[in-house]
């Protein structure tokens, strides 16, 4: 252990007791610090700062009520929505309370196996019968609540949800072409759809489009 | 569309070593180097930094009675590393036991069981921030912010302290103490570390990071409110929370302990490609400023650049080299499941997207998996167990590197200059010249104690692994059949053992064995690389310098970079190809077969 020459007696009790009074005083001045008033502190600026984005960037339908989180996925099924990614999220899909992946190794047969599944299913729902199936649409996320595809696997959707809605294919792509979402400046990211804001769209535009209040985030719901 | 993900690649870490050169002269003033000469406790080095940041900690030390002690013996310096260790430890543990006693806790969430308990403590206060908890549904906002926020700081604050003392070891002539631990402490939490996550948690904040006093809010799902007429929809708790406070200091810190079960792929933690930029950005500065600062505090900053060029020479090879495998497509899948594009384009990611987040894509979940692993952060914005078998490999060998590749915040750098210490010794046994590393003579019992610094983790790692794998009940762990098992198994031993945190997380690690074994692991790792690099300090400092002869080698060339990275390597090699063979290397060499891989 660490003592250069003894050049004196080593007292061990009696250094440690002399650090005694510096331990507890300094974890309970640093505790109060660090994990009270930085906390607090720093939720108060974010509150008054960045109101929207601190509280969940959520969204407000016309009526005011939330719809979601922009940034949160939410599970769609039905031949009427866009699909989102398989979420592998606690014990159902999407669930905020239980994020994350399915872990399944790169060669696992049990994760060849679920990705043929649901290649077999986009191709039933969509009736793509020659095109290629992007890869995001048939892998879990990492979080189980990734709000985003690819443009191609928007894309692929589009003649399914135009017929389930009795719209023009057209009108669709349309919509989801302005959707898109560049790479930030270029450069970082990847282009993307952002799954929930293209059906809450979808929606304002079935219900002839009383959609101004859904440009972007709205305010916080509750106290 | 590959140029597209280098570029990112490129650019990412152009902003990382930008900021690195910014806070360098910050990271510089905040510890005293030299010896309290005239014995008055005040700050000797001018300059208005040194003496605010002298005004904020007058009042703490003297409130802890240290104010006019300065300066330890190693001997001291060690006991207060223990003590605080073990108090924080305490802490800790009394805050996710009592839980539902404590305020703050809306959601009623019960007291977190003994073994997760145990296996939390240890982790957050060694710096690994291993992940036994679910976050969101097993801690209370006030365990959050008092007990883990708490020790992201004072983890990290404690390895810059190390490195402060191993520098003041070859600073220093003929001094028998090398500074007071609570005057470092108090430095560089309150003068570095919290001013830099002030600045970062508002950045995250304002692009979408959460952060609120409240825990959730219920939101009736898009799909179900409008076709499922008459019926209540079901909902979803969104879970909020203070989250932005929290990923800085993770991420500064090299901790990694995210506030959600998914760390920093959960877009709450890590909602735009611009937050993952800066999170990158902050794991890396910190250990990236230290080399930096480390030849301004030598007084020779060639010896800086020397070591900052090892880590980057052992660092960007396998950034290169990561990123090409998750932007290939997956050859098993493919084989498997012919009719799906893994090709990247414009308009679609390619490459393995299994448990990657789709703004971020394979390019930029590779970068952040090979900073995370390589700094001892851990966070992860990417779940790693589906990595490509040979991205796996990579993450999992920056780890066994014994985080000395940028490493964590000041133990990364410390441990690399153990590792100089052993690379100058071994080239002064070659050449017959007496060993000597910036004009301190390295003699056996410095040698001795790097030698525990540098064998303690590979040993902890693999026994801990051979253990589970020859115990079978704690083997079955693993979720994945065949050699990516053994991977699970090899990388959790391996995260604890070199104090990073993160997972293959297939590995179900709840049983007795496995949370208590890992938190062992933690442990050891953590205290028998600390101590004995103070201890170094302690002896250094005692010595006197030796004047510079024609026989001292140079430390800061080209040459000895190469020496010094390959006796990483060659520890890294030895220790672990053998099992990473069993692991990564045998499942990368299974053929692709139509219909599915091994059973």
């Amino acid at each position: 252990m660490p003592p250069p020459e003894a050049s004196r007696p080593l007292d061990l009790s009696a250094m440690i007791l002399r650090q005694l009074r510096p331990t507890i005083t300094l974890l309970i001045a640093l505790t109060v610090i660090t994990g009270v008033l930085y906390p607090v502190g720093m939720t108060l600026a974010a509150k008054s700062l960045f109101p929207l984005a601190s509280a969940g960037s959520l969204l407000l339908g016309s009526d005011g009520t939330v719809r979601g989180s922009l940034l949160i996925g939410q599970p769609f099924t039905g031949p009427r929505w866009f699909h989102g990614r398989p979420s592998a999220s606690g014990t159902t899909p999407y669930d905020p309370t239980a994020s994350g992946g399915s872990n399944l190794g790169p060669t696992s047969a049990a994760f060849t196996t679920l990705v043929a599944e649901r290649a077999a299913a986009v191709r039933r729902d969509n009736s793509t019968d020659t095109a290629t199936i992007p890869v995001d649409l048939v892998t879990a996320s990492a979080s189980g609540l990734d709000p985003h595809i690819s443009p191609r696997a928007a894309l692929l959707q589009v003649r399914r949800v135009a017929t389930a809605r009795g719209l023009a294919d057209e009108e669709v792509r349309r919509l989801v072409a302005a959707r898109i979402e560049p790479a930030f400046l270029g450069i970082l990211g990847r282009p993307r759809v952002n799954v929930l804001a293209l059906n809450l769209a979808l929606e304002s535009l079935d219900s002839g489009g009383a959609m101004a209040e859904l440009s972007g985030e709205g305010n916080r719901p509750q106290p | 569309m590959m140029i597209s993900a280098w570029t990112e690649v490129a650019a990412i870490l152009m902003a990382t070593t930008l900021a690195a050169i910014t806070i360098t002269p910050w990271l510089a003033a905040v510890f005293r180097m030299g010896a309290d000469s005239d014995g008055s406790g005040e700050p000797e080095t001018d300059g208005w930094f040194s003496r605010s940041l002298g005004a904020i900690q007058r009042p703490l030390l003297r409130a802890a009675g240290v104010w006019h002690i300065r300066e330890m013996t190693a001997t001291e310096y060690g006991i207060a590393i223990l003590l605080f260790h073990g108090a924080g430890f305490g802490l800790l543990l009394f805050l996710l036991r009592c839980q539902p006693l404590l305020p703050w806790n809306p959601d009623r969430l019960p007291s977190v069981p003994w073994l997760i308990a145990l296996n939390t403590a240890a982790s957050f206060v060694t710096n690994t921030n291993w992940q036994a908890y679910g976050g969101e549904t097993t801690l209370s906002p006030l365990s959050q912010a008092l007990g883990l926020t708490v020790q992201n700081f004072l983890s990290a604050a404690s390895g810059l302290c190390v490195l402060a003392v191993l520098v003041r070891g070859f600073v220093r002539r003929g001094s028998p103490t090398i500074g007071s631990f609570w005057h470092d402490l108090v430095r560089v939490t309150l003068g570095l570390l919290l001013p830099l996550a002030i600045l970062v948690g508002l950045l995250l904040a304002s692009q979408g990071v959460v952060q609120s006093f409240d825990t959730g809010v219920d939101v009736p799902l898009v799909e179900e409110t409008l076709t499922a007429a008459g019926e209540a929809p079901s909902t979803r708790r969104v879970v909020i929370g203070p989250v932005a406070s929290q990923v800085a200091i993770k991420q500064l810190g090299t901790n990694g302990g995210g506030y959600f079960n998914a760390n920093g792929s959960h877009p709450f933690e890590n909602p735009t490609p611009l937050t993952n930029l800066l999170e990158i950005v902050a794991m890396l500065m910190i250990p990236m400023a230290s080399c930096l600062a480390f030849g301004r505090w030598v007084g020779d900053r060639r010896q800086g650049y020397a070591l900052l060029a090892t880590m980057a020479v052992l660092f960007l090879p396998f950034v290169v080299l990561i990123v090409r495998f998750e932007t290939s497509p997956n050859p098993w899948l493919a084989a498997a499941v012919p009719s799906i594009d893994q090709a990247t384009s414009s308009e679609q990611d390619g490459g393995s997207l299994e448990g990657k987040e789709v703004r971020f894509g394979p390019a930029s979940s590779a970068l952040f998996a090979v900073a995370t692993t390589a700094t001892s952060c851990g966070g992860v914005n990417a779940m790693h167990d589906s990595f490509s078998p040979l991205g796996g490999l990579v993450t999992m060998w920056m780890i066994q590197l014994g985080e000395v590749v940028f490493g964590g915040v000041g133990t990364g750098l410390a441990g690399l200059v153990a590792y100089t210490l052993v690379a100058v010794f071994v080239a002064g046994l070659m050449v017959g010249r007496s060993p000597e590393y910036l004009g301190k003579k390295i003699e056996s019992r410095e040698m001795k104690m790097g030698m525990i610094v540098l064998l303690v983790p590979p040993i902890v790692t693999l026994v801990g692994t051979a253990a589970a794998c020859v115990l079978p009940a704690e083997a079955a762990a693993a979720s994945n059949p065949g050699p990516h098992g053994f991977s699970e198994l090899l990388y959790a031993f391996s995260s604890a053992g070199n104090n990073n945190g993160s997972a293959f997380g297939g590995l179900s690690a709840t049983s007795a064995f496995w949370t208590l074994g890992l938190a062992a692991a933690m442990l050891t790792s953590r205290l028998l690389t600390m101590l004995p690099l103070v201890a170094i300090g302690g002896l250094l400092a005692a010595k006197r310098t030796v004047a510079e002869s024609p026989g001292t080698l140079p430390t800061h060339t080209p040459l000895f970079v190469l020496l010094v990275a390959g006796a990483v390597i060659l520890v890294g090699a030895l220790s672990f190809v053998p099992a990473l063979a069993l692991g990564p290397i045998a499942e990368a060499l299974q053929p692709p077969a139509a219909g599915g891989g091994p059973r």
